[in-house]
């Protein structure tokens, strides 16, 4: 019952982040004028790597995702924001980009993470995983641990605290 | 590139990462664009999960390139006789093993 109230009051606040304008600023720098031809997706130009930059530091925890926290549009970006949500990870210390928004940052983020798949988590600007990564992480406890560590969850004081209001 | 099956990628996974068993379930519902699958190979001893997802990653590039969803799970030849009963494809992330959005 905890658990889930947390779930859903992260659910219902994760998507706070991106509607402010400090978070949405690096979003604007992914718009393109002009369709990319395939053969210049396939380069990450230093204007994409930038913004890609300023995206990963926006937030101790940031999600590269398909869709929004409260409307996911693939199920292994569901999962992934479930497992935020059961961890307990603060809303203030989160940030998700949609990457269906801007095909630029889809294919960019592919290769700045050298890694094939969306979703993908960056913790301190440090590349996590996927969603087989953080499930595993989440089930044998590792994942708790390094949240804990890095002080992203939210402070259990206050969770007792809103349960009781 | 060869349209990609179950068989195709087993038979990749098998000769490019060394694999002593590979299960590969398509979770697409037969459209060829969503595969699950369990690797156990020799080479994934000693390395921590990010790593394991790497070298597979890396050994099958075109491939997870041409898809579109794609999952692994990673174990040793130690790890998998441990929990062999039961170790099988994750299905995280689908509904009754369907993925959705494939047209995403």
């Amino acid at each position: 019952m905890f658990s889930r109230s947390v779930a859903s009051s992260l659910l219902r606040q994760a998507a706070r982040p991106a509607a402010r304008p400090a978070v949405r600023a690096p979003l604007s720098a992914f718009r393109m004028p002009v369709p990319l031809t395939p053969f210049q997706m396939r380069l990450l130009s230093d204007a994409t790597r930038g913004a890609i930059d300023k995206a990963v530091a926006s937030a101790p925890v940031v999600l590269f995702m398909k869709g929004t926290p409260e409307t996911p549009q693939c199920g292994f970006s569901r999962a992934v924001i479930q497992i935020l949500g059961i961890q307990g990870v603060s809303p203030e210390k989160f940030a998700a980009f949609n990457v269906l928004e801007d095909p630029e940052l889809r294919e960019g983020i592919k290769e700045y993470s050298d890694w094939p798949t969306i979703p993908q988590l960056y913790l301190n600007k440090e590349f996590v995983g996927g969603c087989d990564i953080l499930v595993s992480m989440h089930q044998n406890g590792d994942l708790a641990k390094l949240f804990d560590e890095n002080k992203v969850l939210v402070e259990a004081e206050e969770g007792d605290k809103k349960e009781q209001q | 590139m060869a349209s990609i099956t179950e068989a195709s990628l087993r038979e990749a996974i098998t000769q490019r990462l060394g694999a002593i068993h590979v299960e590969v379930t398509d979770m697409s519902g037969g459209c060829g664009q969503a595969f699950t699958s369990l690797i156990v190979s020799p080479q994934f001893q000693d390395l921590k999960s990010l790593k394991r997802h790497r070298l597979v990653n890396t050994a099958l590039k075109d491939e997870i390139a041409a898809i579109h969803a794609w999952t692994a799970k990673c174990q040793t030849p130690a790890e998998w006789d441990k929990e062999r009963d039961t170790a099988a494809p994750s299905l995280d992330g689908t509904v009754g093993g369907h993925v959705e959005g494939t047209n995403q």
